[in-house]
Parts: structure tokens; sequence; C-alpha cells
């Protein structure tokens, strides 16, 4: 009796396993493979358009600077 | 000190989301497989729509109140910028549907919803640009904006929810249930929503600096 619940109990845990093992997943991608390459490009992409927002946020408060300073005159 | 302090906020939230969203774990769910890492990069950008939409309607409000040519001025571009992020979330959804729905566009409420809202926009900015009057011009699209605003919460937040949708957590539940999103991918979603809001309202500071220069050279 004691036998069977224990194997009752090992089965009971695979479960899970199994409920998992149905659906295709990148495991092996992140592993071992070549996820950090796509977020080296998005965090590249990403970097870009954050360069791209500083330089136009510097340009203008340039420009905003010399209107400043022409109104003082 | 605190003028840099939100962007530098902004890079970190969605650089975080870039990394995490894709390495981190997720639910392992039949059809929506590894895709379901584009709530994390698709969500935000409606998310980030709504919250520059609220930018415009609040501003709309601020400027029928005190009639300041510089409300009606946050209150458009606020729209404009709002569009952009608009369109990036059409595209990345009909994409994310061509894979899991079977389709570039179906016949759901929720994306018929955010069509009309993007056309109910679009006409914002027609009306914008018919009126040659600046005033009449601000107090007319200041009214239409609240009614616009009030489309859009009926057109993605009410309407979805009472019909069936393709979409999780509509036809009933309210979004974001403990079914539809696990606490892994909450610490995710959030930081990432909130640094695409940041960096919306990054753009939307350029554009609306860059409006007022143009405005005081024209002068």
């Amino acid at each position: 009796m004691k036998k069977f619940q224990l194997i009752l109990a090992l089965c009971m845990t695979c479960l899970p396993a199994f409920a998992q093992q149905g659906v295709d997943m990148a495991d092996t991608m992140r592993s071992e493979g070549k996820i950090y390459v796509v977020v080296g490009v998005m965090a590249i992409v990403f970097t870009v358009v954050l360069v791209y927002l500083v330089l136009l946020d510097r340009k203008i408060g340039r420009l905003e600077r010399k209107i400043r300073n022409r109104a003082g005159t | 000190m605190m003028r840099y302090v939100w962007k530098i906020a902004a890079a970190l939230l969605v650089y975080y989301s870039l990394v995490a969203g894709l390495t981190g774990e997720v639910p392992r769910m039949a059809i929506l497989n590894e895709t379901i890492r584009n709530i994390y990069f698709h969500v935000p950008m409606w998310f980030t729509m709504m919250a520059l939409f609220l930018v415009s309607l609040i501003y709309s409000l601020k400027y029928l109140s005190g009639s300041s040519p510089d409300h009606d001025l946050v209150a458009a571009e606020a729209a404009r910028v709002a569009m952009v992020f608009g369109i990036a979330g059409l595209l990345t959804g009909m994409l994310w549907a061509r894979f899991t729905w079977g389709a570039w566009w179906v016949n759901d409420t929720k994306l018929n919803g955010s069509a009309a809202t993007m056309l109910v926009y679009a006409a914002y900015f027609i009306l914008r640009n018919s009126v040659p009057e600046k005033q009449k011009r601000a107090r007319l699209s200041a009214v239409y904006a609240i009614f616009s605003f009030s489309l859009m919460i009926v057109f993605i937040m009410v309407l979805p929810r009472l019909t069936d949708s393709l979409h999780p957590g509509n036809g009933g539940n309210p979004a974001f249930g403990s079914y539809d999103l696990d606490s892994r991918m909450r610490a995710v979603f959030y930081p990432a929503v909130a640094g695409w809001i940041l960096v919306g309202l990054w753009i939307l500071q350029i554009r609306i600096r860059t409006r007022k220069l143009e405005n005081t050279v024209s002068i």
C-alpha cells in the first residue's frame, strides 16, 4: 500500500512536466542559443532612438538659450 | 537635475523591459507560444497612446477654462504624438494577430474600436487644419478633444467588455486578472508601460519646445 502511494505521488509530481512538454517554446534558443543577440540588436535599436532624442533635446536647448539671450540684449 | 532624471528613468525602464522581456520566464501557452512576450512591447504602445490622449484632454480642458494658446499647443501636440504610438500599436498588433489569430485583421471589437479611435482623432487634425482663425480653432478643437477622448474610452475600454473579444480580459471581466498575467510578467509589464509612457512624454516635450521656438521665430 505504501509503495502504491509513493508511486502515485511520483506520478502526480510528473504531471505538470508532461503538460509543459506539449507546448513548443524556444528553450534551446535561450539556454545555449542566440537569444542574447536579439536582446542586443533591440537594445542597439533603442539606443539609437535614445541618442537621437538626446541630440534633438540638446539642439532645441541651444536654440532656446540663443533666443533667450537675443531677447535679453 | 530633475530635468534629466525622468528621461534616464525612461531609458532604464525600457532597457529593463527589453532584456527581462526576452529572457525572462513566461507561462507556456498553446498557440501563443513565445509570442506572449509581445505583451511587453505591443500593449505599452496603447497605454502610451491613451496617456498622451489623456494629456491632450487635460490641456483641452485647461484651454477652455483659461484660453491660453500654450494649452492649445500642448493639447494638439499630445494628440499628434499619441497617434504615432497608436500606429505602432496597430502595426505590432496586426503582425501578432497574423500568427496567433490567423489573419492580419480580424473582426474583433477591440481591433475595430482602436481603428475607429484613430479615425476619430484623425478628424481632430482635419478640424484643426480647416479653421484658419487661431482662437476659434483652439476652442473648437478643445471641445472636440473632449468628445473624442470619451469615444476612445467607449471604443477600447467599454465596448470590448460588453461583447466578445479575442483580446484576453474582454467579454466580461476586466483585463489583467490573475488568469491573464502572472506575477512574473507583471514585474516586466508595468515597468515597460511606465518606461514607454515616459518616452512618449519626452517626445511630446521635444515637440512642444520645437513649436514654441517656431512661434517665437515667426513673431
